[in-house]
Parts: C-alpha cells; structure tokens; sequence
C-alpha cells in the first residue's frame, strides 16, 4: 500500500534526464581531454583510408558531438584522388562512429591517454572503400 | 589602528612552528556554489574547536569573505599589499568578530587576477603555514590564472559541488587539473531532500557516481544561509542550526575526528509517518 502511494507520488522527475546528460557531456570532455589518443585514432584512420583513397592528410577534421543517446565520432577527411580505379572519385569520406559510452570512462579522471597500438593492416583488398560506417558498440549496464 | 598579531591563540611572526599549518584550497570551478560561504562556515568552526585559522581571500576583484564574515568594515589591506610589500602581514590580517583564533587576508577589490605574482603567493601561503594550524583559500570561479594562484600554495583541496549537471562537469574538470596530489575532498553544497526524493534533482549518490571523491560531508539548500550572509554571522556559530552543525562536522572530519558525514535529512512525508506508525513497529 505504501509502496503503491510512493509509485503514484514519486519518481516523475528530471533527475534521470540529468544523470545521463552529465554521463554523455563527461564523456566528450574527457576525450577533449586526451588530445594525445585523438591523434593516434586520427592516424590510424587515414592509414586505414590510404589503404583505398589519397587523402589530404593536412585538412582531416575530427569532432565529436553528441546525437541523441549517444556520442558521435565525425570524421572529414578530403580525398584528393581514388587510388584504384574502383568506384567513383569523391570529394570527401565522412565516417562516423557512434558508441553509447561505457560508464567506465566517465569515471575515469583524465590523464594522459597512451596512444594506442597502431591497427595491423589487414592486406585483403576490398572492392569499395565504403564511403559511410555506423558503429554501434553495445551499451555496458551502466552501475 | 593596525590589528597586531599579539593574541595567544595565534603564533607571533617569528615563532617556529614544530609542523606546518595545512593549506586547503576550496575551489569548484563554476561560480555561485558556495565556495565562500563554505570557507567562512568551515573557517569558523575550525577555529570555535581552538585552532589558528587565516582565511585568504583568492577571489582577487571580486571580495566576498570579508562580506559573509561581516569583516568588511575592518579590513584596511589586502592581499594584494601584502604581496607587493606594501604593508606587512600583520597589517593586513584582520581580526574575526566571533572567534579569536580567526584572521582574514582580504583579497583587493579594485585589482586584477593578473596582478598576482604566482610565485609570491605561493611564498605568503608558505608563511601562513608557519604561523597557523590552518589556511583555507577561498578559490574564484574558472581555471585560468586566478585558480592557479589560489592553487599553487596549497597542499590540499576541497571542492564544493552543487546537485545540477554543470556544476558536477566543472568540478570533474577542475579535479582532473589538480590531480591526486591535492587530495580533493567532495562537500556537496545546495541539496534539496525533497527535490531528490521525489527524482527531480541529482541525489549525493549520483553525483558521487561520477566524481567519486571522499564525501566530507552534505549541505542543504538553506534559505538561513542567505539570512547569516545578510547579518555576516556565519551559521556555523549557531548552535541550534542543523546546517550551522553540519559545517562543524564537516570540520570536526576536517580536523580528523571519527565523525560521520553530514547529511541532510528529509522531513517525512503524511504517508510516510502513516507507514512508520503502522510499519515501524513491527520492524
Ligand atoms: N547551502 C546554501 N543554501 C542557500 N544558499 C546558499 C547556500 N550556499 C551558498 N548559498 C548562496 O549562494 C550564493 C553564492 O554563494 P557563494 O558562497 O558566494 O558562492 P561562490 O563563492 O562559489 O561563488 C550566495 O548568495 C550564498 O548565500
Ligand atoms: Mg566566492
């Protein structure tokens, strides 16, 4: 009975609104923070992309941004010329990432972020360099 | 008329302290949380326990301390003097109304963070810790310069954070900046029992989620707070204040006691007593 009148007279609040508000923003300040493993995941990224297109190296833009429930990678990276002759040239491959953010890493302070190891190149030669990816990595059960 | 430092309770210039004083910084990185209010209720209640408190105004062209201690008829130099060498220490302490171990350093009202010399104060906040138990250092908002001087002297912080997003987000920037050699501890300022009961404000618990700090204790939002800032008589000194007996205990865990977290209670509601009628004593 009691725990009936609590339903009915409690918990309509914005507080929940606001904890994963704070978890999402946290997320991106943090990785704002670690400008160190940006570099090496940009890197990585363009070796990966020359593997199909010549890109201008010098003009790759990152951000992050959050999008709904989840933080958003947006990459710009030019494309100066198609390597192969494979598809049509285009002027620029946006990737995107999107991940809904673990909650370990809201908790972790900032700190240098080691870079991490280089991708190992994988030399199979696909077709098409796919112009667009969406990579969801499954949510952790937040604590 | 210069207040001379000639009271027992506070070690004369030249005295060797056995240990140094402990430096605490109390910052937050957002304005408005309470920073200053926090350093005058703590500083207070240290010094009604009997030790030497030196409170340094850090909030250079922007004086509140003086304010919320009711201190600001009496202060006659600032921070700034001192750092310059206009005057010396003991000219620009100034004595507390309420408690005789409590000395303020008054920060300058029409200068500029910028004015500070970094080094300079990192050398006064040494000095201070020779002569006193403790020196709490009243933070401005941000992180740019005017943090890093009200920083760089210190040996420890606290950090005063209220229930809402920004201000969780600005103190996990300004601990991350710190880093662990501060041993930032958390004083959660402005909760509102109700609101969180009811999940229409961040909860102790959710904002510890995320910071994960030693939790030295809980303010309610407390409408005698602004009435004690009007008066400048900090609740600390009021017996009969539940906030006024938090900020003791606060300090009594500052100091070290074995006491627990102050924590603020939620009036019960009709049901609830209805459910501790009937409910409690079965239990
Ligand atoms: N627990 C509280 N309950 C109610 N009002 C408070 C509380 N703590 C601070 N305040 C009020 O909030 C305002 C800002 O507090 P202040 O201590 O000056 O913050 P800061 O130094 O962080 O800028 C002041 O008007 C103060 O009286
Ligand atoms: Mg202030």
């Amino acid at each position: 009975m009691i725990d009936f009148l609590k339903k009915l007279f409690g918990h309509s609040g914005s507080s929940s609104t606001a904890k994963e508000r704070l978890r999402l923003v946290l997320m991106t300040d943090h990785l704002e923070l670690a400008p160190d493993m940006i570099d090496a995941m940009k890197r990585d990224l363009v070796d990966v992309i020359s593997r199909y297109v010549e890109v201008d190296r010098d003009k790759i833009d990152v951000t992050f941004e959050q999008q709904d429930k989840a933080l958003a990678m947006l990459a710009n990276i030019p494309i100066l010329s198609v390597n192969r002759a494979n598809g049509q040239p285009a002027p620029s491959v946006a990737v995107a990432a999107s991940a809904e953010p673990a909650p370990a890493a809201v908790a972790t302070a900032p700190a240098a972020a080691d870079a991490p190891a280089p991708i190992k190149r994988k030399r199979r030669r696909r077709k098409k360099a796919k112009s667009q990816g969406v990579a969801g990595v499954p949510e952790t059960a937040p604590a | 008329m210069h207040l001379r430092m000639e009271e027992k309770e506070v070690p004369q210039t030249d005295a060797v302290r056995a240990k140094l004083g402990r430096a605490i910084v109390i910052t937050s990185g957002k304005g408005g949380v309470g920073k200053t209010t926090t350093t005058a209720n703590i500083g207070t209640a240290l010094a009604q326990r009997g030790a030497s408190v030196v409170l340094v105004d850090a909030d250079v062209g922007l004086r509140n301390l003086d304010i919320v201690l009711g201190l600001e008829s009496r202060v006659k130099h600032h921070l700034l003097d001192v750092l310059e060498e206009h005057v010396s220490l003991d000219d620009a302490l100034v004595a507390d109304k309420h408690s005789a171990s409590l000395r303020l350093l008054a920060a300058a009202q029409s200068r500029e963070k910028e004015d500070v010399d970094t080094e300079k104060m990192r050398a006064l906040i040494h000095t201070l810790r020779e002569r006193f138990d403790y020196v709490l250092i009243d933070c401005p908002a941000g992180i740019e310069l005017g943090f890093k001087n009200a920083v760089v002297g210190a040996d420890e912080a606290i950090v005063v954070c209220t229930p809402e997003v920004s201000a969780v987000r600005d103190v996990d920037r300004v601990v991350g900046l710190l880093g662990n050699a501060f041993k930032p501890q958390l004083i959660i300022n402005r909760l509102r029992p109700q609101l969180v009961k009811k999940g229409k404000m961040l909860s102790v618990e959710d904002v510890n989620a995320i910071l994960r700090l030693p939790l030295l204790g809980v303010i309610a939002d407390e409408p005698e707070i602004i009435v004690a800032t009007n008066r400048g008589e900090p609740l600390a000194l009021r017996e009969d204040a539940p906030t006024g007996a938090a900020y003791r205990a606060i300090a009594a865990r500052v100091a070290g006691d074995d006491v627990p977290a102050p924590m603020p209670s939620v009036a019960l509601t009709f049901f609830e007593r209805l459910g501790s009628m009937f409910g409690g004593k079965r239990s």
